[in-house]
């Protein structure tokens, strides 16, 4: 056997001549690294790195559930396929995030492992993004918040010393960027609107924009890593000001929701939103451990 | 040093995209790189977008087509450092998707360094692949999969897909 690898081995599997065995097109679940050099670069603390990962990692698979959640109920079509475009992207960096994960902290675990078989507090992920969709408002504005905010991350660590952390959010933020224009331009359009659009774009940012701060608070992790997410405040503001005041709306003065005893969703400390999804999420790979199709 | 035998080269760059079955790997940019090294072929694949689900599927073409064309040992490995970019699509490729309908991207159009700046969408110009006239409008930036966003031509009234910039 030359191949080591899971879809090549499945590749070779099957009864046909060609190896055809996968049942169905996009079955063929390959390593997102395959064959990416994984070695640490020199400097930098792997575990730190892995507990780096896995926090944007979460962040991504998170959201990207909650988006999904949104199919079948989007106002539009156009948008049902956005938003489905939109998770896409999120899970597909989610899938290469917490693979570099389980590569840097020694433990062996792949991206199914790390998404199906850990408990809401092992989860890393800011509380932004696990909490209940609301309404189509408040879908519009979380992912201004987000995307705003990560694309500004991501275009920072495309210098990243980690060559894998680095080419991960090389390709995100180009694609954070799409995600940002979408938010936006619905921010505007709802935000300057009807005065019903109006008033529930008031309410989702209400709602929302106290979990912003936690974007940019950083935890030790991110300190030892020198990518402290306290310098994205001042330009993520800046652009999220800019759009808000297209869009007719007031930039809230609500402070940012308190910690738990100083601990949020980088420590594992949730909202009570966060079980529920992934139970969602986890159910089938639970209730048939190891199952191959 | 490796060699880069063109017989593995050629076949590998061949292999038809699975979605866009008009174009090649080659063609779309997929394909980096094929080295040889002691009777030993290794391709390399740069993903377009983080999430396309179609990397499996074209590992495993690319893998089938070199084992077919008799290179028995044969490695698949992902490179995703540049990333994908709308511009490795050549100009051959380019041409094949307007000839099937699609409106290609423009080369070097993507976003510039200071788009946070920017608040509405990006006008642009895109002729219908259809019928060539410019007068057409954005339906939707997201399309059918992740590349694609849906356009229409006011002019011959047909909807059409077009490959983003990215």
């Amino acid at each position: 056997m030359t191949d080591e690898h899971v879809y090549l081995s499945l590749a070779e599997a099957g009864p046909e001549p060609d190896g055809e065995a996968r049942w169905a097109y996009g079955t063929g679940f390959a390593d997102p690294l395959l064959g990416v050099d994984a070695a640490p670069p020199a400097g930098i603390d792997p575990a730190d790195l892995a507990a780096y990962c896995l926090m944007l990692g979460d962040d991504a698979l998170v959201l990207s559930q909650r988006l999904i959640q949104w199919i079948t109920r989007a106002p539009e079509l156009e948008e049902e396929v956005a938003l489905a475009n939109l998770g896409l992207d999120l899970l597909g960096q989610a899938r290469r995030l917490l693979t570099r994960a389980g590569q840097l902290d020694g433990s062996g675990r792949d991206e199914d492992r790390l998404a199906y078989w850990r408990e809401d507090f092992d989860y890393r992920n800011v509380r932004l993004v696990e909490l209940e969709n609301g309404d189509f408002a408040q879908c519009v504005v979380r992912l201004l918040l987000f995307a705003t905010a990560r694309e500004e991350l991501y275009r920072r660590l495309a210098h990243h010393a980690d060559p894998v952390l680095a080419a991960v959010a090389a390709l995100g933020a180009k694609e954070l960027a799409y995600h940002r224009e979408y938010a936006s331009s619905w921010t505007v359009r709802l935000g300057d609107g009807t005065e019903q659009s109006h008033r529930r774009m008031l309410a989702a940012l209400e709602v929302l924009w106290p979990w912003l701060e936690e974007l940019f608070t950083p935890h030790e992790v991110e300190l030892r890593l020198g990518v402290d997410p306290s310098e994205l405040r001042a330009p993520v503001l800046a652009a999220l000001e800019r759009v808000l005041a297209e869009a007719t709306l007031p930039v809230p003065e609500t402070a940012g929701r308190a910690y738990v005893d100083g601990r949020a969703g980088r420590h594992g400390v949730h909202t009570e939103a966060l079980g529920p999804l992934l139970a969602e999420l986890q159910v089938v790979a639970r209730a048939h451990p190891g199952a191959t199709w | 040093m490796s060699t880069v035998p063109e017989r593995a080269r050629e076949v590998a760059a061949a292999v038809p995209d699975p979605e866009l079955p008009m174009l090649t790997l080659a063609d779309l940019g997929v394909l980096a790189d094929v080295e040889e090294a002691d009777g030993a072929v290794t391709a390399w694949l740069t993903p377009t977008y983080s999430g396309c689900p179609a990397i499996a599927e074209m590992a495993a073409d690319v893998s089938r087509r070199l084992r077919a064309a008799g290179f028995d040992r044969v490695e698949v490995r992902l490179r995703i450092d540049p990333p994908w970019s709308s511009d490795r699509i050549s100009a051959e490729g380019r041409r094949k998707l307007a000839a099937a309908g699609i409106a290609p991207p423009v080369p070097g159009g993507m976003r510039q360094p200071d788009r946070m700046l920017q608040l509405g969408p990006t006008r642009r110009v895109v002729a219908c692949p259809q019928c060539g006239s410019e007068d057409t409008e954005e339906l939707s930036r997201f399309g059918s999969t992740a590349c694609k966003s849906l356009w229409r031509c006011r002019s011959c009234r047909e909807p059409f897909d077009r490959i983003k910039e990215i």
